[in-house]
């Protein structure tokens, strides 16, 4: 066991890499539960968009086409979310159940003649000076461009749920569904458009897993990274920053477990493999006792009946 | 425009129709993406759904049709009670590892000592392994009201690196040359699950399954207990007003989801898998949830259900290598089916009105 | 004469199997309090709401100020003047009173001169209101101010109320009088939609009867009876109900001391409840919604734990029990919400019967269900309430709201209870099945069970109850007996004004 090969610096660097994947699932879902619905298919839409992003960036050449290729790939799974809950109205549990199912086997056939191979690099953005900062230079200020979005993304959710009309809006749906149909609010509207931009977000952060974290292909790589973006919204309580809070201190874990692996320390591999799951339910039970900020909505169906 | 309006009551007719016609559109739509992955669709499609009960080797599937569909069918039936009443227990895949370890480690204690009662007390040790998986979100929901989705699901991650963690470690074969994975328990006669009629595929987990629906049936049909569950899941608070008390109603459904999904694991652990290995779980704890809505929470539905779901994966296993259709497309096609199935479902709840639009 | 300001000329609008709207046709004038009449069930909901341009009528057509006007969405007939004030459905608990109005209005200012527009409209007309409280944490009356105010500021031409005084106290149903006076004579139309005779014979300048989705007949409201707009209304003269002089039997019910916290968020906990009914006797609890009313039915009912001697049935504790072991005690209730509290919507009535009536009627045995004996204790309430259905087999769902009342009322008198209680037991409810209802309760008092009815209209309570008590923030003023108390004394016990002085108008 070495446990000064860990380097903290390397540690934090690392940390942030981790966290973004959970981190754009999360806030996607986020928006996606303050509008009142419950997609339980991020899992399924991580990794539908891992492989899509993974997929494009080899043909193409280019990771970013990749990444936007990946966002239209969630976009396009969480599409098919919308069209059972809002227009078929079936029950949201069981639909998101279904989108995951879907993703991991769609993912599968997708991604048959891509294993082993490696995409192409994403360079990260080296902000000059700031990056030569001992320490923090190399944590903060020399990642790719995709974490840095997924940080903008946070605070740019923030802002448009708390200062302007269309957060408003958004909450106000999430809150009644029937009050903001009453006043003249497209519900079914404003919740697909949520449910694509959830969408959307869980695609990029398969990507980012498929092309930044690993980079490779392998079946079913996202291992759960959607379900703890699930429950990262709830430890949240639906507050944005509380997200990014909540997905460092998960990619934290994973990252610490991976270098205690690599260190070689006495716990067997695979219960520290297990811990982030753990840590996870943990979470849940120390943070589920106040629901009050739940949006009053959440999960249930809408049917405008007059 | 096309409106929807809320029938006075469910269609007894649809709800029999739903599951008929989201099978045949996902035969279609399955067609197409066969036909996609360049492969002919009809043939693929007779493949998975005739050759395994009339084809040339049918002799052969037949009996895989029941080792497959118990194990299925005896964790929907599971799920499907908590599903009725609105806890949603889907980490029945690590309640299924959980059973075979637990299950085949007390077998596996008492090797090579051969006796009558090894088996019965796996088959206790299997369910009680699975019950515990379970009351593990059940507990934290009642005591700290934790979303039970999550929990039972991050506990498959668990469960399966706990299986890693067994299948090489504590229960690896000792005379296994080094080779992950336990000594297996076909080759144990104590211990071993076998056919009761030979080759029929007829084991204790179908005699198990059998019973699970029947019980299943009879308790939601007749017992005052089943009457709760569904009233739960339809009106929450009409049951806390007839007086179901809520927590001791999720420790029962998850209790017995767990304990049905630990049994599905331990007979195929001592059965037709024979050992614990790293890939032991096959993802029946997944499929199980499209067996129980595709048999749309009914006993008998689910029975139906996990035979026609059984047949996919023994078709798609023949397609695969008849006709090197990709195992995955068989995921796919699966997923379509629930699909299908949730969007069809509209049409027993609701009448569809072309015409004039009554809302703005 | 003028240009009506709406005029509304053969509107018609059908729902599959009723038709909600035919051929009506009104006028409202410039600066007219213009009431619309009619039962529960009579269409006046779907009118507004065709006003409002939630609701697209069939056919007919509409004119504001001449000009033809088909609002295709609220937005639109907000545009033109429209504002409403709901009955429900339209506040959000978890958002503050600025947010809230911010969402009903077309082009909000910013939060802080909303906020400061808010409370200068608010002291204009005599509704105090703070712009930044959660609106989950304001009682009735001042939700209602939050939806006042929102249109308000939009300075409507055409104000619609439903059913405005269903939550207010009769003090602050003057207040509300004073206001809706205030902006009639500024210019502003109102609409007013309500069931309540003296209410419009006191405010309206003008009045529209509508009976089963028509037009039957208008009259100048203070130049009419009470007892003429009835008949108009109900088509028939009602009978009053009978209720015999009794005799009170020992008590009860008898609740001491109780105080239970509220099981939702922004629900209101009981505090310090004491009451006690005897054997024969009805107790009135009134007050306006909100004031712990759903809490109390559920702690007495047994979805609620409480303390073990805070409630007493014949002198045996039963706080702890739950509601099956209350049933088999002789404790039964009904609850307010019909559909998914007192009845499974999508169950059918069979099951419904079973719901409750499973220890009392002996539906089951050794815990299985004996369905044949549960159809019959359906077919039973049917028979004896006179439930319109076409079976047991029919899913409540089925039912319209009189008709599934009928049947949740009946399920517990039929199983004579030694006490039960009831909440807002006609909320909803045509006038006929309303006084079935009222009958089957005076009833079962007469036959020495002991009831408690909970309810917001206190023209119910006077015509039902012996004793009267009100539910206010969660306390429960000492029972009076009915008789010689003034309207002005329950409004007093219900919280008068809820701390606000009359308006300064």
């Amino acid at each position: 066991m070495d446990l000064s090969a860990i380097n903290p610096v390397l540690l934090l660097a690392s940390l942030m890499v981790a966290a973004t994947p959970i981190l754009l699932a999360a806030i996607g879902e986020l928006v996606v539960e303050r509008a009142g619905v419950l997609n339980l298919g991020v899992e399924g839409m991580m990794i539908v968009g891992a492989i899509t992003g993974f997929a494009i960036s080899v043909e193409t050449g280019s990771p970013w086409l990749g990444f936007l290729a990946a966002a239209a790939g969630g976009a396009v799974l969480a599409l098919l979310f919308a069209l059972l809950t809002q227009v078929a109205l079936a029950n949201q549990v069981a639909s998101g159940l279904a989108l995951t199912l879907f993703g991991l086997g769609l993912s599968s056939l997708m991604g048959q003649s891509y294993v082993g191979i490696k995409p192409p690099h994403f360079a990260e953005i080296d902000i000059p000076l700031f990056s030569d900062i001992p320490v923090l230079g190399p944590i903060l200020f020399a990642q790719d461009p995709i974490l840095y979005l997924g940080l903008a993304l946070v605070a740019g959710t923030w802002a448009v749920l708390k200062y302007t009309r269309a957060g408003l809006i958004l909450r106000a749906v999430g809150e009644n569904h029937d009050a903001a149909h009453a006043l003249g609010y497209k519900v079914v509207r404003i919740r697909v458009l949520a449910i694509l931009f959830g969408g959307a977000c869980a695609g990029l952060g398969g990507a980012y897993i498929s092309l930044v974290r690993v980079p490779q292909w392998t079946e079913g790589m996202t291992a759960g990274a959607g379900w703890i973006a699930l429950a990262l919204v709830v430890f949240a309580s639906w507050k944005p920053w509380r997200v990014l809070i909540g997905a460092w201190l998960f990619g934290g874990i994973t990252v610490l477990q991976l270098n205690l692996q690599a260190a070689g320390v006495a716990i067997p591999v695979e219960y520290l493999a297990m811990s982030p799951y753990l840590v996870t339910i943990l979470v849940l039970v120390i943070l589920s006792a106040d629901k009050s900020s739940a949006p009053a909505s959440l999960g249930r169906t809408f049917h405008a009946s007059t | 425009m096309i409106a929807l309006e809320k029938r006075p009551q469910p269609s007894q007719v649809w709800s029999v129709a739903t599951p008929v016609i989201a099978v045949l559109a996902t035969m279609v739509f399955g067609g197409i993406l066969f036909a996609v992955l360049g492969k002919n669709p009809v043939e693929a499609i007779r493949t998975i759904f005739w050759e395994p009960l009339f084809g040339e080797h049918s002799f052969y599937y037949r009996p895989q049709l029941l080792v497959k569909g118990a194990p299925l069918v005896l964790i929907a039936i599971g799920l499907s009670l908590g599903f009725r009443a609105g806890i949603w227990n889907i980490g029945a895949e690590g309640q299924y590892i959980m059973g075979a370890i637990v299950g085949a480690g007390v077998g596996l204690a008492f090797y090579p000592m051969e006796a009558w009662f090894i088996f019965p007390l796996m088959v206790i040790a299997g369910a009680l392994g699975g019950w515990v998986w379970a009351m593990i979100p059940a507990v934290l929901k009642v005591r700290f009201g934790t979303n039970e989705i999550l929990v039972s699901l991050m506990l498959v991650y668990v469960a399966e690196q706990l299986l890693a963690s067994m299948s090489l470690g504590l229960l690896k074969n000792p005379e296994g040359y080094g080779f992950p994975g336990s000594r297996n328990l076909q080759q144990y006669p104590s211990a071993h699950n076998a056919d009761l009629i030979e080759g029929s595929g007829m084991h204790w987990g179908v005699v198990a399954a059998m019973i699970a629906v029947i019980f299943a049936y009879v308790l939601l049909n007749r017992h005052m207990r089943g009457f709760h569950i569904r009233l739960a899941g339809e009106a929450p608070r009409a049951a806390r007003f007839a007086g179901v008390s809520p927590p001791r109603l999720i420790l029962f459904c998850m209790g017995l989801s767990g304990a049905l999904a630990g049994l599905a694991g331990l007979f195929e652990v001592s059965g037709p898998s024979g050992q614990i290995s790293i890939d032991f779980n096959v993802g029946y704890g997944f499929t199980a949830i499209i067996v129980a809505f595709l048999g749309r929470l009914h006993p008998f539905g689910i029975l139906l259900a996990g035979l026609l779901m059984a047949l996919t994966y023994i078709g798609g296993d023949i397609a695969q290598s008849q006709m090197g259709l990709p195992a995955a497309a068989i995921q796919v096609f699966q997923g379509m089916l629930l699909f299908f199935l949730l969007a069809f479902d509209l049409l027993t709840n609701y009448r569809i009105r072309i015409g004039k639009a009554g809302v703005a | 004469m003028t240009v009506p300001l709406l005029s509304i000329d053969g509107l018609t609008k059908a729902y599959p199997g009723v038709v909600a709207n035919d051929h009506v046709s009104l006028e409202i004038q410039e600066g007219e309090v213009h009431a619309l009449l009619g039962e529960n069930g009579a269409g006046k909901s779907t009118l507004v709401k065709m006003i409002y341009g939630l609701v697209k009528p069939d056919s007919g057509q509409m004119r504001l100020r001449g000009r033809p006007f088909a609002p295709p969405e609220p937005r639109a007939a907000r545009a033109d003047g429209i504002a409403m004030v709901f009955q429900h459905f339209s506040l959000f608990d978890a958002l503050n009173v600025a947010e809230n109005i911010a969402l009903g209005m077309e082009d909000p200012p910013p939060m802080r001169d909303l906020a400061s527009r808010i409370r200068a409209v608010s002291e204009t007309y005599g509704l105090p209101l703070d712009p930044f409280r959660t609106v989950g944490d304001l009682s009735a009356g001042e939700r209602q101010r939050v939806e006042i105010i929102r249109c308000l500021l939009q300075d409507p031409k055409l104000l619609i109320m439903d059913e405005p005084t269903s939550v207010l106290t009769p003090q602050e149903v003057r207040i509300l009088f004073e206001t809706l006076r205030k902006l009639r004579d500024e210019g502003t139309s109102i609409l007013y939609i309500s069931h309540k005779l003296e209410e419009i014979r006191a405010l309206c300048d003008h009045a529209t009867i509508l009976r089963l989705g028509k037009n039957v007949g208008e009259c100048v409201p203070s130049e009419t009876t009470a007892a003429e707009m009835a008949e108009m209304m109900v088509g028939s003269a009602l009978q009053a109900p009978e209720r015999g002089r009794r005799a009170f039997g020992e008590i009860a019910l008898d609740v001491t001391g109780l105080s239970v916290a509220s099981p939702s968020a922004f629900g209101t906990p009981l505090r310090n409840v004491h009451l006690a009914v005897r054997k024969g006797e009805v107790l009135g609890i009134g007050g306006v919604a909100g004031n712990g009313q759903d809490e109390l039915l559920a702690v007495l009912s047994g979805e609620l734990p409480a303390e073990p001697d805070a409630i007493r049935l014949n002198g045996v504790a039963v706080g702890h029990l739950g509601p099956t072991e209350r049933r088999r005690l002789g404790l039964l209730a009904a609850p307010e919400e019909r559909l998914g509290h007192a009845a499974a919507p999508d169950m059918s009535l069979t099951e419904n019967a079973l719901l409750t009536g499973s220890v009392r009627e002996n539906l089951e045995r050794n815990g299985f269900i004996r369905w044949d004996a549960a159809r019959a204790f359906a077919q039973r309430i049917i028979e004896a309430f006179d439930v319109r259905t076409p079976g047991p087999d029919n899913a409540a769902r089925s039912l319209s709201g009189g008709n599934l009342q009928k049947f949740v009322i009946g399920r517990e008198v039929l199983q004579n209870p030694e006490v039960l209680v009831v909440n807002q037991p006609t909320w909803g409810v045509d006038a006929s099945a309303a006084a079935a209802i009222r009958q089957a309760i005076l009833d079962l008092a007469a036959g020495g069970a002991a009831v408690v009815c909970i309810s917001q209209d206190l023209d119910e309570l006077m015509e039902i109850s012996d004793t009267f008590a009100a539910l206010n923030e969660g306390r429960l003023s000492a029972p009076r007996p009915v008789e010689g108390l003034t309207v002005e004394e329950i409004g007093l016990l219900m919280g008068g004004a809820h701390g606000m002085e009359v308006a300064h108008v």
